[in-house]
């Protein structure tokens, strides 16, 4: 008990002096987890759109893979571009394993299959609103999908925060293809499963309050978002 | 708001028009043709089969058998706007809902601009321009999606049950601007179960009854004398079986 309240006292310590080791890795973090939620996003939000809206043979099988994928194992994901991006694979040439960048591809894939779902139910939801108005306005399937990602923008944020969530929640990925190396590719989430396996508890707390923290600090900021544009009537 | 010199994609010709909803035949036969002029209503009980037939005008639907034709000598597409019953507005500002179906077509800025606020002023929906279209009340809302077809310019105006969920006042407000829309030539189809709207606006009536058009006559004749039973039972305040 008496370890745990030091280890909290050094946490809050590292905190608020501002340890330079801790923010770095609370940055690359926050870059890796942010790119690959701008990259889930680019490429999610659009396809999960289209799926709810254009009618095409082998929808239904489409729609039960990217349902089936919500449930990815991180580890798995971590695996598969290990292989895709190790010497030996199709990508090796780009010399991107252990990189950062082979972080922010791990968490793409991790989290598209979520932003593409999470974005069908939405739309499709929006399509049976306004379906008929659209297309009474002249908007083919492919003008409404952005229509509807406007129109849907409130609940895409959450969407979205649900997408970070995980990105930067989840460890098995990044501790494969990154490797967890001091000053290139650690992140909040493998220092602290290195740190506790060192028994550097107070780092890794520091770390886990951060952890915490960002994740309450987005989804207030996410609601207050979704406050402000539910009250412009938006 | 039309420049007069445009050619126009009317009559507009239903041949022999059935439609299946769900294997259930809810259009029987339909043969008719929609002229430019006359304000025309189609009138009929609920399930009659008018909010169809405005749908297959509009394109929304094909027919199951038959034709829908534009016998006209310009291009029907764009030729027609409809605003539905229940019309759903897009969560933005009414400036920006009746900017949208511009946009669409591929208008600039600035003739979006210039041809939303025309319609803006003209629809008595200046004042409320900026406000959040979906915060507006049943009947703004509604005036608000008659200017959304408005500003397409279209020659033919669908209006499906376009006063059904509104008070007096904003029916006649909505009424006037109809009826302005029919003075600057556009040709009115409207559908409505309401009686007294049809008395006070058609120029013409298709009575529809069980999917079938039953009779397509001049408002004043059909109000006088109508001539098939249901049309007369339905005159006199009878439920049509």
């Amino acid at each position: 008990m008496a370890d745990l309240g030091e280890a909290f006292a050094t946490a809050f310590r590292l905190l608020a002096t501002g340890d330079a080791e801790l923010f770095e890795i609370v940055r690359l973090s926050l870059a890796v987890s942010g790119s690959a939620l701008a990259l889930a996003a680019g490429l999610g939000l659009p396809l999960g759109a289209a799926l709810a809206i254009v009618r095409f043979p082998g929808r239904r099988a489409v729609v039960a893979l990217s349902n089936a994928l919500l449930g990815l194992p991180a580890v798995v994901v971590g695996l598969l571009v290990y292989l895709l991006l190790s010497r030996s694979g199709p990508l090796g040439a780009l010399a991107l394993l252990f990189t950062p960048q082979a972080m922010v591809i791990a968490q793409t894939v991790l989290i598209t299959p979520l932003v593409v779902a999470l974005t069908r139910q939405v739309i499709e939801e929006l399509h049976a609103e306004y379906g008929d108005q659209l297309r009474a306005l002249g908007a083919g399937p492919l003008r409404a999908v952005p229509t509807l990602l406007y129109e849907g923008r409130l609940a895409l944020a959450t969407v979205l925060l649900a997408g970070f969530g995980r990105a930067i929640a989840e460890v098995g990925s990044v501790l494969i293809v990154g490797g967890n190396i001091a000053h290139v590719t650690r992140l909040m989430t493998t220092a602290i499963a290195l740190e506790t396996s060192r028994g550097e508890l107070a780092l890794a707390l520091g770390l886990g309050i951060l952890l915490l923290g960002l994740s309450f600090a987005v989804s207030v900021a996410a609601e207050g978002v979704r406050e402000v544009a539910r009250r412009a009537g938006a | 708001m039309r420049a007069p010199e445009r050619r126009s994609a009317l009559p507009l010709v239903f041949d022999g028009v059935a439609l299946d909803v769900g294997g259930a035949p809810r259009l029987r036969d339909v043969c008719c043709r929609l002229d430019a002029g006359p304000l025309s209503v189609m009138l009929g009980p609920n399930g009659a089969g008018k909010s169809l037939l405005l749908r297959l005008a509009a394109g929304l639907v094909a027919p199951s058998r038959g034709r829908v034709r534009w016998l006209g000598a310009a291009p029907a597409r764009d030729a027609a706007a409809i605003v539905l019953q229940r019309p759903v507005l897009l969560r933005r500002s009414v400036r920006a809902n009746l900017a949208y179906p511009l946009r669409l077509r591929g208008l600039s800025r600035s003739e979006v601009r210039q041809r939303s606020g025309r319609v803006l002023a003209a629809a008595n929906l200046e004042a409320l321009a900026e406000r959040p279209a979906r915060r507006l009340s049943v009947g703004e809302q509604q005036r608000v999606a008659l200017a959304q077809a408005w500003v397409r310019e279209p020659e033919v105006l669908l209006l499906d049950e376009p006063a059904a969920a509104l008070d007096p006042g904003a029916t006649s407000a909505l009424e006037a601007a109809i009826g302005r829309l029919a003075r600057e030539g556009v040709k009115v189809v409207m559908a409505t179960h309401d009686l007294a709207q049809a008395r006070r606006m058609a120029d013409e009536i298709l009575f529809l009854h069980g999917g079938r058009l039953l009779e397509q006559t001049p408002a004043a004749e059909f109000f006088r004398s109508p001539r098939s039973a249901e049309a007369k039972r339905f005159l006199e305040g009878g439920v049509l079986a």
